[in-house]
């Protein structure tokens, strides 16, 4: 046991001196600097692999070891998920401001909207998002299967290891080290990085449904599984480069224009099809039944709209190109295969719906049930605006304008954000073995802040998305265009400032979660009127009609 | 009908089966519709006056995409009516043949940029890089005055354009020893702009932003921009279609 740790952290502190070196021989400072907080990393963990020596022998380490199921990483998940939430939603503040009120770009060069979009969109997506994930599938994945994570070990490296993701491609893009294509801007080396973590990910996840003691393995499972292989296609696939150097951030996509376009936007959707459904299906899969205290609604259902969920969503990426030089016969099978995709994304709304059939009154008394729905809500409703949206015609109008930003957002913030508080809500009285929530008052005030901040923000969207379409093909009775492009700039600026308010109704709500969650480790319990305040009295319910005074 | 269900337990109980089906499940889709485009012949035209950018150009570009440019302006102009009377002749698959990455964009917070080019003074655009709202005012783009501060870093200009032949982008061995002169010889316009302009038709050599002394940041952005959308001569093809 202490060769083997002697042993690991060498190999760790081996990591860091090349990592040192590459630094020293760096062709740019952003290279540099990456490397050395790489190096850094590295060098922590060979100490801290060095201390689990002497923490072998502690007792918290024997309480760990005793826990039902291996939870330690799922804890740091869970306040990851936390904390790079609240981070995503406010750089989202900033930017959206700074559309607003462009002074707030700052004169300097690490301020700019520019840099600071792809911070946004990945602190969201990837660091808060990709969290949840990790932390559910592995919360998921033990309770499921009736077994402890496998390779615990790896576990770990695979939290850490994200989070050194996270803290590179966030410090790139600052920095500008970007590949330029949205959603898949890390470097060739952050990729590389990823790609070693992700399938460090994938045997964790699969190893430990091989050691499983149920027979069946459970559809939330199934959603996870084909999460994390789809991604892991997705991002080798796309991220195919050649960089200048082998000591520089600067790489080229290895394929150009229509072929690079096609390549970008089948990873781009299916980054959302991927990693913000089918992972995040998972989660509902899940903890919607069990927070119901009711089964899945649909066994047959579940099977029916997993295989055409994976199957279809992979087809629908040219529906971002329309009209575009990409061929038209590839814009044409996106429109086509977008449009079906509305059935089994429905199919999955109408199985997390129904699963509530017969405990509805939860959705009056639990806020967190109520959350869930708001989420299948939501989810059900991108979900048939996304396949409006690809059909060509209507895509001629919404391409290029802000309804796509609204619609993202309805997804993201309704969908993927309230699903997410729920299972944070769920998980953490649980991993820290308390009673209940600090407070499930503050979960409804949550809730509250949250759909007022969507609703502002989607409205607000879709309106100035609308506008902007019409305005920009406006032709006069002259036969000329009415509109110059920058009225029109002008003419979104009242929507810019109210997606503002709606954006920091919805941090606000965060920042209700950061202290609930926070109390809710510390132990505490708010002294507050129970939620179902509603009590059953058989004498109010369906009283007779009083009867009429007699006419005198 | 067939039994799905009991069928599916066998896959649902062995999660080897299950990872394979599914991966080749998601598999089809791209293997359908991205695989013909590399040989679909069809698919980018051959298309006149298509090269590769010129060091300088592609300096610039790399500026345009570190700065993330891309998040507000497209570079892909539809085939719409409004469309090509505000920007010009919608952009053709060739016209980014060779942009490793492509930036066709999916936002128009900004304008479309595909055909920028020589559409405004140099003048204009260094004013309005540094101050947006000097020249538009009803601009919402961030102020990119440092542009213009710092030089250009373009020393390794010829480990680029090795890059890029690497991934089939046709310069010569000629245009990577030239590299870093090139830069010189666009930005400065000085030297031998005639063989610049030989080996990189109609690339536009001088100096763009204004200051004699020195290659900025400003000079390769200005020049990249310039050079949008001005490779092939739309006008030619018009005079051949209407004789057609």
């Amino acid at each position: 046991m202490e060769d083997d740790i002697l042993l690991r952290s060498g190999g760790w502190f081996l990591i860091a001196v090349v990592a040192i070196f590459a630094a020293a021989a760096a062709a740019d400072t952003a290279f540099a600097i990456h490397m050395g907080i790489a190096a850094a990393a590295a060098i922590l963990t060979a100490f801290v692999s060095l201390r689990g020596i002497s923490l072998l022998q502690t007792r918290s380490a024997v309480a760990r070891a005793q826990e039902r199921y291996d939870d330690e990483v799922i804890r740091w998940g869970v306040i990851a998920t936390v904390f790079w939430g609240v981070v995503g939603f406010l750089v989202g503040i900033v930017i959206a401001a700074q559309l607003s009120f462009p002074l707030l770009n700052l004169p300097t060069e690490y301020t700019t909207f520019g840099r600071l979009r792809p911070l946004h969109t990945s602190a969201v997506i990837f660091a808060f998002g990709g969290n949840a994930l990790i932390a559910t599938s592995f919360y998921v994945v033990q309770r499921t299967c009736r077994a402890r994570l496998a390779l615990p070990g790896l576990a770990r490296f695979v939290f850490w290891g994200y989070q050194l993701f996270i803290v590179l491609a966030a410090t790139g893009y600052i920095l500008g080290v970007t590949e330029g294509r949205e959603y898949a801007e890390p470097e060739w080396y952050v990729d590389l990085w990823l790609t070693i973590v992700w399938v460090a990910y994938l045997a964790v996840f699969a190893g430990t449904i091989l050691k499983r003691s149920e027979p069946h393995i459970y559809v939330a499972n199934w959603f996870y599984l084909g999460f994390i292989l789809t991604v892991a296609m997705l991002h080798i696939v796309n991220n195919l480069s050649l960089p200048v150097s082998w000591v520089g951030s600067k790489s080229y996509s290895l394929f150009s224009g229509v072929q690079d376009a096609l390549t970008q936007w089948w990873y781009g959707h299916n980054a959302v099809g991927f990693f913000l459904t089918a992972g995040f299906l998972g989660m509902m899969y899940y903890f919607v039944p069990k927070q119901a205290e009711r089964p899945i609604y649909s066994y047959r259902l579940s099977i029916l709209h997993f295989w055409s969920l994976i199957f279809l969503y992979i087809w629908a990426g040219p529906h971002h190109l329309h009209y575009t030089a990409l061929p038209d016969w590839a814009q044409t099978l996106g429109m086509v295969f977008s449009v079906m995709l509305w059935m089994p994304s429905w199919g999955g709304m109408i199985n997390g719906l129904m699963t509530l059939n017969g405990a509805w009154d939860k959705v009056r008394t639990d806020p967190i049930i109520r959350l869930m729905v708001f989420a299948l809500a939501f989810y059900g409703m991108s979900t048939f605006e996304g396949p409006m949206m690809s059909v060509k015609s209507v895509n001629s109008l919404s391409h290029y304008t802000n309804w796509t930003i609204g619609h993202v957002h309805s997804g993201a913030l309704g969908w993927n954000g309230m699903i997410t508080f729920a299972a944070i809500y769920y998980m953490t009285p649980r991993l820290w073995g308390r009673t209940r929530l600090y407070s499930l008052r503050m979960v409804n005030w949550h809730f509250w802040c949250a759909t007022l901040g969507i609703v502002l923000y989607a409205s607000s969207m879709w309106v100035a998305g609308i506008t902007q379409g019409l305005m920009w093909r406006e032709y006069g009775d002259d036969g000329y265009l009415v509109y110059s492009f920058a009225e029109v700039v002008q003419a979104m600026h009242p929507y810019y400032v109210i997606r503002v308010g709606g954006g920091l109704l919805y941090f606000i709500g965060a920042l209700f979660m950061v202290w609930n969650v926070w109390m809710t480790i510390a132990g505490k319990l708010r002294e507050e009127v129970p939620m179902t305040g509603t009590p059953f009295d058989p004498a109010r319910d369906h009283p007779l009609p009083a009867r009429a005074p007699a006419a005198e | 009908m067939f039994n799905f269900v009991q069928g599916h337990k066998k896959i649902e109980r062995n999660v080897t089966l299950l990872a394979a089906l599914a991966l080749v499940t998601v598999a089809i889709g791209g293997i359908v519709e991205i695989a013909p485009l590399f040989w679909i012949q069809s698919t980018v035209e051959k298309v006149d006056g298509v090269r590769p950018y010129t060091p300088l150009e592609l300096a610039g570009r790399n500026i345009y995409i570190r700065e993330g440019c891309y998040g507000c302006h497209s570079q892909m102009i539809r085939p719409f009516r409004d469309e090509t009377e505000r920007y010009g002749h919608y952009s053709l698959a060739a016209e980014s043949m060779y942009d490793h990455p492509f930036q066709w964009g999916s936002e128009r917070t900004g304008p479309d940029l595909a055909r920028v080019g020589n559409r405004y003074s140099d003048e204009w655009h260094v004013q309005h890089l540094k101050d947006p709202r000097a020249v538009v005012p009803e601009s919402i783009m961030p102020p990119y005055a440092f542009l213009a501060e710092r030089a250009l870093k373009a020393e390794d200009m010829a480990a680029h354009l090795k890059a890029l032949r690497a991934e089939g982008v046709p310069y010569t061995a000629d245009d990577i020893a030239k590299a870093v002169q090139d830069v010189r010889t666009q930005g400065y316009g000085d030297g031998d702009t005639a063989d610049l302009a030989r080996r990189y038709p109609g690339a536009q050599s001088r100096d763009f932003d204004g200051n004699r002394d020195r290659l900025t940041e400003m000079d390769a952005v200005v020049a990249y921009l310039q050079s949008l959308g001005t490779q092939v001569d739309f006008a030619k093809a018009a005079a051949r279609e209407k004789a057609e």
